[in-house]
């Protein structure tokens, strides 16, 4: 078989064929999601959630997609027309093209040549991932901004200032998976998960911790949905939006969610790898190769069609965890105040991704210089990063990792005992109080 | 009712803990989710269970023959608290008198049950029914046919010797 990449028209053929077969799966994974959302929140609470619309309500985002398409739209008197329209968009071209460099299964063999499964493996991987996901936000505050309403403006104000807070522990809990893998491309990055034999979220554990957290506050979702907070800003900044301009937003903040766990998957947990080195392959000095033998020389990978397909169902595994954790996150956490979301982004997670980043960059120093590598070095580092995951949870839970929410030193809350002395007790002629 | 005053001591936030916290409410979501309790009924499919003095949509009930048992008395429209029963009473060449026209507006009937009460012959009834929507408003005024075809089981009066109706 044919080892070498694909080229000519093939490739152009190919490409488009990815391209749309992953814009129609993220699409679906998107409306399904929204499905889940419903089904699971309903389930935690005890309810049946949507379950009319075709067998356990599975045609249900079709329907739904459907009646927004047909609605009337509202149109604010005094909102910015031209802005108005273009804050759903805005909001939702970036969520949905930041899934182009993301490698979603090992490459395909095929008779004119071996397909990557990545649409456009870009050399600044990572990077076009953070400048096109920190666009989202400028949709967000146009939209709250045109809507020409307070609480819309408010909803616009809290996500910016959220996502400026944020994207920084973002960046820096990435910059210790960047030093790992001495590569931006997540192509790359998967490619070192699989020689460490380490899956990053063990080595860079408190890095995994951080960039999750960081990455609910980017996506907007509770317990961090400062912009929409219903029982403070109505819906924040999408309150005047209706039909398909909302279903926008609501699409935008889904496929953001779907990347996010995407990224999750690929930068912490090995994207499309399975345990083993059976599966690996990366294009190194123009072939697929699988790993280096002792002396150096390169063996060849040996990709499969079966091999593609038993990878992307790890990758749509791991992918589909995450967006679970997010829904379960969602049903389970109340939302932040807003200080305590600023608080918790600039006191906590900005010192705490310095110092991770600085105590990482030390141990691999010191491992190259003593010349430790391969599964050694991971494990090395991954014992440093349990030490620093179990001081910032004692920290972040304040001095406590398994104890009560009240201390047994001093009594929880008073449980009212009838009152000394009988009935009759009026306050101002001397109410009792109980301790 | 005596006034006391107490004072919760709330744990100071050095002592509360948000992580163990999260993990038990995330688990206990997860329970949940799991082991699901759903105690919403599927109406439809899931039919509610009447009680048996549950007083719906009326019933006439009708002899051997077809004819209603209806003697067009005119006490149901008298009793009538919500005045719902409309009744042209007719005589027939032996004697016996019957409903000429007879209709209840099923909108106006508050169904407190008092026309099968009153009825001296056991003709019109209030029955076990309450799915009775329709698309317009004029079909909700039940004529003496559409009265006779109802095929629902009537409401059991309440019995002085067995009132709780076991």
């Amino acid at each position: 078989m044919d080892l070498s990449p694909i080229t000519g028209v093939p490739l152009l053929v190919a490409t488009s064929l990815k391209i749309a077969i992953m814009f129609g799966v993220v699409m679906l994974t998107v409306a399904y999601t929204t499905l889940a959302e419903r089904r699971v929140s309903a389930f935690i609470q005890d309810r049946h959630g949507p379950n009319r619309v075709g067998p356990f309500g599975l045609l249900q985002p079709i329907a739904d997609g459907l009646k927004n398409l047909v609605k009337e739209e509202a149109l604010p008197g005094a909102a910015s027309k031209s802005y108005f329209m273009l804050g759903p968009m805005l909001a939702m071209g970036p969520a949905l093209v930041t899934f182009a460099v993301v490698p979603f299964a090992a490459p395909l063999p095929t008779q004119w040549g071996v397909i990557d499964m990545i649409i456009a493996d870009v050399p600044i991987g990572i990077l076009y991932i953070l400048a096109l996901g920190s666009l989202g936000v400028y949709g967000i505050v146009i939209g709250g901004w045109a809507s020409n309403n307070k609480y819309a403006f408010l909803g616009a104000l809290r996500a910016s200032a959220q996502m400026v807070s944020y994207e920084v522990a973002l960046g820096l809990s990435l910059i210790v998976v960047l030093m790992m893998a001495g590569n931006v491309t997540l192509t790359g990055i998967v490619w070192q998960q699989q020689q460490l034999g380490f899956w990053f979220a063990f080595p860079l554990s408190l890095g995994f911790i951080l960039f999750v957290v960081s990455a609910f506050a980017e996506t907007n979702r509770l317990p961090f949905d400062m912009p929409e907070a219903e029982s403070e800003l109505i819906t924040g900044f999408h309150t005047e939006y209706s039909a398909m301009k909302f279903s926008m937003f609501f699409i935008a903040e889904y496929a953001h969610m779907l990347t996010a766990s995407a990224l999750m998957a690929t930068l912490f947990w090995g994207g499309w790898d399975l345990p083993g080195s059976w599966d690996d392959a990366y294009w190194y000095r123009g072939e697929l190769i699988r790993g280096f033998d002792e002396s150096g020389a390169t063996i060849a990978a040996a990709p499969a069609v079966w091999k593609t397909l038993l990878t992307f169902a790890a990758f749509a595994l791991k992918t589909a965890f995450f967006l679970f954790l997010y829904i379960w996150i969602r049903w389970t956490v109340p939302r932040f105040r807003y200080d305590q979301v600023m608080q918790l982004g600039w006191k906590i997670m900005l010192p705490t991704a310095l110092a991770y980043l600085m105590v990482v960059a030390g141990t691999i120093l010191v491992l190259d210089q003593v010349e430790v590598s391969g599964f050694s070095f991971g494990l090395t580092l991954t014992g440093v990063s349990v030490i620093c995951t179990v001081a910032f949870v004692f920290f972040l839970d304040r001095g406590r990792i398994i104890g009560g929410a009240a201390s047994p030193s001093k009594p929880g809350p008073v449980v009212l005992e009838p009152t000394p002395g009988g009935q009759g007790m009026i306050a101002g002629e001397g109410a009792t109080v109980g301790d | 009712m005596a006034i006391t005053t107490r004072v919760v001591q709330r744990p100071e936030p050095g002592q509360t803990s948000y992580l163990r916290a999260t993990l038990k409410g995330m688990a206990l979501t997860l329970r949940h989710m799991l082991k699901s309790k759903t105690v919403t009924r599927q109406y439809p499919e899931e039919q509610t269970e009447l009680h048996p003095r549950w007083r719906g949509t009326h019933v006439m009930e009708v002899h051997a023959d077809g004819r209603p048992k209806c003697v067009a008395c005119g006490l149901c429209p008298t009793v009538c608290p919500a005045n719902c029963i409309r009744l042209v009473g007719g005589e027939d060449d032996k004697g016996n008198r019957y409903p000429i026209v007879y209709e209840i507006d099923e909108f106006r009937c508050i169904f407190c049950g008092m026309c099968q009460e009153v009825c001296p012959v056991e003709a019109i009834h209030v029955g076990r029914d309450f799915e009775n929507a329709e698309y317009t408003r004029d079909r909700f005024v039940y004529d003496l046919d559409r009265l006779m075809k109802q095929d629902h089981p009537s409401t059991l009066l309440w019995d002085p010797a067995d009132p709780a109706g076991e």
